[in-house]
């Protein structure tokens, strides 16, 4: 019987041949993942070891959710982390100026690569999947045990395989595929399962879209979200990984709990009303819905392409006057990047705000918290209860194309409606 | 053996809910659980008692990574987190600091409210005042021995030993 991708970075890291699903396996890891909020509780527990980080090199320390830092306390936590981070000499540590939001940054810089087994104490670590990787989020303590045994134990998920079909409208990216497949299969469709993503649509996808889509993966509930590496994903990695990589692929075999086709050629820009990253509409049905806040960045979709596709509707345009439009570039680089291609001018003209890299308003820290019934449209990827501030504002997640023609009109509004043809 | 009231709670109820992000510039056990579910029910934390038991539906705990979700549950008290399923993350967080989940399908019919009697070994949830039997799955090997072991980070101070 064949393996998935899955299975075979599992199977390989774990020094075995076979792996089938349900079984536990003790796996090796190349890269450990925390932030200012999760590290501190790691640090915490792996000092009561009393034993040294297996490998220095192997821990990324990213503060990017209170940072810069908002209040004492934060400031506090994200102290804890630098510190340690100079008491065990991590290379890996990013200051404030010189970092960006851990997903958008690891990638980018180089850090996790093909065929990796990485583990992160955020829940979106599964983004590095669109890389050929097997990456998932896991709590503090889980971190702090493989920061001393360079090892972690895992249940092998069953996969389910995602095909999508046929050709994308213009504005319909990955962000519009993966919120469209959440709806379909509920936030607990993929419960304890890899999310395979596959087919022609995705072989055309870019790997700014690719990282969307396996970010999005935990809101199914899955493990981790995959996607076979090609081309693509070695052109990305090339002058960029500073490790070697390797390039795994499910068998024809392979065993697959379930196959989901979609022919996702008349799917429309999508929308997650709230509460649920499930609830998903086309935008043109909820195009009545008046806002007061749209924020694009995040680690779904605070990259390069994310920004430009922004720019492209915004230019020219001006801001609604009862809307607030806060962007955030990914990372410092993605930031410059955007300013030598004249996008930050267009977002500043539209009269909108531009943020150095934080997650901020996504997880409600900083940076544009919301008022109680205050509604934003945001390209992030959690509109749960109190997500982005007061329990009774509201989130609808959208693509960045969606959320700046949404800042123009002050409603949820189809690219086409302010960008004509 | 645990007993306690039980504190009723729908699906899908998410890590923010749990313990919001606002409340996230710290990791005192103790502050945590003050907010613990207060975006739910916000008189939670105040009448929930050592012993009690929390009772939910599908995918509890889904969303975030942070520990600081089952932390806040177990600070305030709660002895186990009886679910119908739990998302993957908590699932293993829970264990990691010793709060025990059980699994069971038939959790909505539990009454909210109600003193309940629950055998972790076995999986049995006996509600005392009518004397129905619910059955949880046992929990896996594996988790148990991490449970016996005192919870995940002694549980790799002996393998360390061992080495």
């Amino acid at each position: 019987m064949g393996m998935t991708i899955t299975e075979k970075i599992l199977a390989f890291h774990a020094g075995k041949e076979y792996v089938e699903p349900g079984e536990i396996v003790k796996c090796r890891v190349d890269v450990l993942l925390a932030n200012d909020i999760t590290a501190p509780l790691a640090i915490k527990e792996f000092e009561r070891l009393k034993v040294p980080l297996f490998e220095p090199n192997a821990l990324v320390l990213v503060p990017d959710h209170f940072t810069p830092n908002k209040d004492i306390k934060s400031a506090e936590q994200a102290k804890t982390v630098r510190e340690f981070a100079r008491r065990h000499r991590i290379p890996h540590y990013f200051e404030v100026g010189r970092m960006g939001i851990e997903h958008c940054l690891l990638p980018e810089q180089g850090l996790v690569v093909a065929g990796d087994v990485v583990i992160g104490a955020d829940s979106h670590t599964c983004t590095y999947g669109a890389l050929g990787a097997f990456a998932t989020g896991v709590g503090s303590t889980d971190l702090a045990a493989a920061m001393a045994l360079g090892e972690t134990w895992f249940r092998v998920p069953p996969s389910l395989k995602f095909v999508y079909t046929g050709k994308l409208k213009p504005w319909v990216g990955g962000k519009d595929l993966i919120l469209y497949t959440i709806g379909q299969i509920g936030v607990e469709g993929a419960l304890y399962c890899a999310m395979e993503f596959t087919g022609p649509v995705i072989e055309e996808l870019s790997m700014d879209g690719r990282f969307t889509m396996c970010n999005m993966a935990v809101e199914a509930g899955a493990k981790n979200g995959i996607i076979a590496p090609d081309e693509k994903t070695a052109a990305y990695l090339e002058g960029r990984a500073r490790r070697p990589y390797k390039f795994f692929q499910s068998d024809p075999d392979a065993r697959y709990q379930a196959v989901y086709e979609f022919d996702v050629s008349r799917l429309e820009p999508q929308v997650a009303l709230p509460h649920s990253p499930a609830n998903t509409r086309p935008v043109t049905e909820v195009t009545h819905i008046t806002i007061d806040q749209v924020v694009i960045g995040s680690c779904t979709n605070g990259r390069l392409e994310d920004l430009r596709v922004a720019a492209q509707v915004l230019k020219g345009k001006k801001v609604h006057p009862y809307v607030r439009l806060i962007v955030i570039p990914g990372t410092q680089e993605i930031y410059r990047q955007a300013l030598r291609e004249g996008l930050i001018e267009i977002f500043l003209e539209a009269g909108g705000a531009v943020s150095t890299p934080t997650c901020g308003p996504c997880l409600g820290g900083h940076m544009g918290v919301l008022a109680k019934g205050e509604r934003a449209v945001a390209t992030t990827n959690r509109n749960f209860v109190g997500r982005m501030g007061h329990p009774e504002s509201e989130v609808y997640l959208a693509s960045p194309a969606v959320a700046a023609a949404s800042a123009v009109l002050g409603r949820l509004a189809h690219p086409d409606e302010v960008v004509k043809a | 053996m645990i007993e306690g009231r039980v504190f009723k709670f729908g699906d899908h109820i998410d890590t923010d809910l749990i313990i919001p992000a606002r409340y996230l510039n710290t990791t005192d056990p103790a502050e945590l659980a003050k907010h613990c579910l207060e975006d739910a029910d916000p008189s939670f934390a105040r009448e929930v008692r050592p012993g009690d038991v929390i009772v939910a539906g599908v995918n509890f705990g889904c969303g975030s990574s942070r520990e600081h979700a089952p932390l806040a549950i177990k600070a305030a008290g709660v002895a186990c987190v009886v679910a119908q399923s739990f998302a993957r993350i908590f699932y293993r967080n829970a264990f990691n600091i010793g709060l025990p989940l059980l699994e069971c399908p038939d959790a909505p019919r539990i009454p909210a409210g109600s003193r309940v009697r629950v055998d972790l070994q076995s999986g049995r949830i006996e509600v005392l005042d009518t004397g129905e039997v619910f059955t949880a799955r046992p929990i896996p090997p594996f988790m148990q021995e991490i449970i016996a072991a005192g919870g995940l980070i002694p549980y790799v101070e002996k393998r360390l030993k061992g080495r």
